[in-house]
């Protein structure tokens, strides 16, 4: 599903990502782990096309290069990222900008677009997935929300849209164990035999729920091992100092 | 990045095309002699000319006002034409109106015979300076209601123009007043009798069309005691090359327990997206006075166009437990200027204010809010609340705000909030991963930002008013 081929990354002259392969294919689930500052972040935001990056190599979504394609193309495309800082909108309605990006999402497949009313039935019974009340729905997108209720409106959103291939950038980050637990399962809930799941993350707790294919571990802008969930443990055990060199 | 901004907030502007209709126009310039052929045209009683008259004498001792942050070229008045009207005059019904001004109503989307059924609007359509088709005037008369040209409430209602025309902006309060006082032409006339709550929305689209013509609106609303009315006044005009003066006065009565809503939607010609010529100046003096106890005045504006706007729809809160409210949207793009705002002044007990503005400058745009809280000294429990917002799209536009607060009674309570925001690339960065375009994602946000303005907005206005901020933002993002 993708493939990421030799890639370097630069930003201001600042090397970040020096020579990553990555493969995913559908149905798996691969977490990224690694140190504060590896790249694990930027690997994400050039993976969804964000603007600001020499870049060199390729990224292959479904067997076609994608480094030429617009973020929103991208989205369209079927690739999600879960924030690592949701962004927040003042003034925007958070059900309409959800309605607004399904229906996006919609037109660009040649589906008809929905409408309010079944708009509405369709998103009362995702929030309760992700446990959050309905009147988050009808506030500013993000606008007051606490840290973990912005990782729920982002789950929400993964369930909402349905797309292939989802990043989850430190979607566990900051929250108490019940909504590490929700947000397990709201994400185990979108996973299915054809879609595939980038999971970074620092912590073990997420991944126990999850269950992920491979492991890998990035450091100063390369993976430097990559394992399976015995590798989480003896990270955890261990730290990263270990792998240096 | 502000590039994709840029491309997004560029559009040409959609109504830009002329009417070919013969016009009756007078040749340019001012003089007594021209006020008095503007007012024997009219067929007005003694009483007008001679108020035109003090008003152009009045004009000529004052000086253009310079206090407002615009700049534009120096305004010849002897190079304006300052009548122009439509050669087919006195029509019964829409059958007779010119099927040209129709077709460009239609272009507008202001199908008038529709309108009539649908709607339920009733409209009174200025094109140029006389009113050439009049709707639902039998509805509203079996309610006592009178809703008509201005000329035509000079001829039926003399006394009620005597009484009330100058009595909230007097011919002596500003340079584009007193000249508005001297020559106008035509506008629209609304009076309320007692307890009548107005069935309908009362609704006048303006549209500017005449070469060199000045367009000078007069409007006068009556709401006497305990009526309600709501009404709305919304615009386009044609392409032009040459500047455009519009200098309209808008008067509000509201009597004792009265409600008077008044609601604008403003798109005329901004001017060339790429040099700014050619846009229209719009001046306008718009204030209501809320007379006797417990009147409320609102005032809900949309400004999307003209090159320069200078505008402060005010109140005058004499009434015990008056209200007066401010919605405003204001939108500059390309090389358009506005300073616009508001003004309340407390004078009776108990009067309470609500100023919510909400201004977004794109391109090279240069906006400025300018308002102004008076509570006097006999005001007492008077109460303010203030809110100016601003949002910068793009690094070239510039947005200024000038409070003014002048308390003079110590029971006053005073609330002013402040903010200026931008359009953060996280912003429309986060919209595209979720599939929503540049272009949508501004309107999205934009859109958002003007909610608590456009809520205030009857609800075809609304849906307008949405509209017109794609269209002005709107651009070809690749």
């Amino acid at each position: 599903m993708l493939e990421i081929k030799n890639l370097y990354v630069r930003i201001k002259d600042k090397e970040i990502i020096k020579g990553v392969d990555l493969t995913i294919k559908a149905g798996e689930l691969h977490a990224l782990m690694g140190r504060n500052g590896s790249g694990k972040s930027t690997l994400a935001h050039v993976i969804t096309g964000k603007d600001g990056y020499e870049i060199e190599g390729d990224i292959l979504f479904n067997g076609e290069s994608i480094l030429d394609k617009t973020p929103e193309e991208r989205a369209l495309d079927g690739i999600f990222m879960s924030f690592q800082y949701p962004v927040v909108i003042p003034g925007v309605n958070n059900m309409y900008f959800l309605k607004a990006a399904l229906n996006a999402k919609l037109k660009a497949n040649g589906q008809s677009e929905l409408d309010a009313m079944d708009f509405l039935t369709l998103i009362k019974a995702k929030i309760k997935q992700v446990g959050m009340d309905e009147s988050y729905l009808s506030r500013a997108v993000n606008d007051g929300f606490s840290g973990g209720e912005k990782k729920r409106n982002e789950i929400l959103q993964l369930l909402t849209l349905e797309p292939i291939f989802a990043i989850l950038d430190e979607t566990d980050s900051g929250l108490d164990i019940d909504a590490m637990k929700v947000i397990a399962n709201g994400i185990n809930e979108y996973r299915n035999g054809e879609r595939a799941i980038l999971a970074i993350t620092h912590y073990q707790r997420l991944l126990d729920y999850m269950k992920p294919d491979m492991v890998h571990v990035m450091m100063d802008g390369q993976i430097v091992k990559t394992g399976d969930i015995e590798l989480v443990y003896e990270l955890e055990a261990k730290g990263y100092s270990w792998l240096e060199n | 990045m502000s590039d994709v901004i840029e491309k997004a907030i560029e559009q040409d502007y959609k109504y830009g095309f002329v009417t070919d209709i013969e016009q009756d126009t007078l040749p340019p310039g001012l003089n007594e002699d021209v006020i008095r052929t503007i007012s024997a045209i009219k067929k007005e009683p003694e009483f007008m000319l001679k108020w035109r008259l003090k008003s152009y004498r009045q004009w000529l001792k004052m000086r253009e006002p310079t206090w407002a942050k615009v700049d534009y070229n120096e305004i010849d008045y002897q190079a304006i034409s300052y009548y122009s009207a439509p050669k087919k005059k006195e029509l019964k019904s829409l059958d007779e109106v010119d099927p040209e001004i129709l077709e460009t109503y239609k272009k507008l989307g202001i199908p008038l015979e529709e309108q009539k059924m649908l709607s339920g609007v009733a409209v009174d359509a200025v094109f140029d300076s006389v009113s050439v088709a009049t709707t639902f005037k039998d509805e509203l008369k079996k309610y006592g209601v009178i809703f008509c040209p201005f000329s035509e409430a000079v001829q039926n209602h003399p006394e009620l123009i005597e009484k009330y025309l100058g009595s909230v902006v007097p011919h002596t309060d500003n340079f584009f007043a007193a000249l508005n006082s001297a020559v106008f032409t035509d506008g629209s006339f609304v009076y309320i009798p007692k307890g009548v709550r107005c069935p309908m929305e009362l609704s006048t689209y303006f549209r500017i069309n005449a070469a060199n013509t000045g367009q000078f609106e007069r409007t006068l609303i009556i709401a006497d005691a305990g009526s309600y009315v709501s009404y709305l006044e919304g615009c386009t005009a044609p392409m032009r090359d040459e500047n455009q003066l519009h200098a309209a006065v808008v008067e509000l009565i509201a009597h004792k327990d009265a409600t008077i809503k008044y609601s604008t939607v403003q798109n005329w010609y901004p001017g060339d997206p790429k040099t700014g010529k050619g846009g229209i100046f719009n001046f306008v003096t718009k204030r209501g006075i809320c007379l006797e106890e417990n009147a409320k005045i609102s005032w809900t504006q949309v400004e999307t166009g003209s090159a320069i706007t200078w505008k402060y729809p005010s109140c005058i809160l004499k009434g015990d437990n008056s209200v007066g409210e401010f919605y405003s949207v204001a939108l500059t793009n390309n090389f358009q200027q506005a300073d616009t705002g508001t003004k309340m002044v407390h004078i009776g007990k108990n009067t309470k204010s609500t100023i919510i503005s909400k201004g977004i400058s794109a391109g090279k745009g240069r906006q400025t809010y300018r308002g102004g809280v008076k509570i006097m000294k006999n005001a007492d429990n008077a109460r303010n609340y203030s809110q100016c917002d601003s949002m910068l799209i793009g690094d070239k536009c510039k947005a200024y705000t000038f409070p003014y607060i002048d308390v003079r009674n110590s029971s006053a309570q005073m609330e002013h909030e402040a903010s200026t925001s931008s359009i953060g690339e996280d912003q429309i960065y986060y919209c595209n991963q979720r599939g929503i375009s540049t272009e949508n994602a501004i309107s999205l946000i934009v859109n958002g930002f003007c909610k608590e303005v456009f809520k205030e907005l009857p609800m075809e206005f609304a849906v307008e008013a949405q509209k017109l901020m794609e269209v002005s933002l709107e651009g070809s993002v690749g």
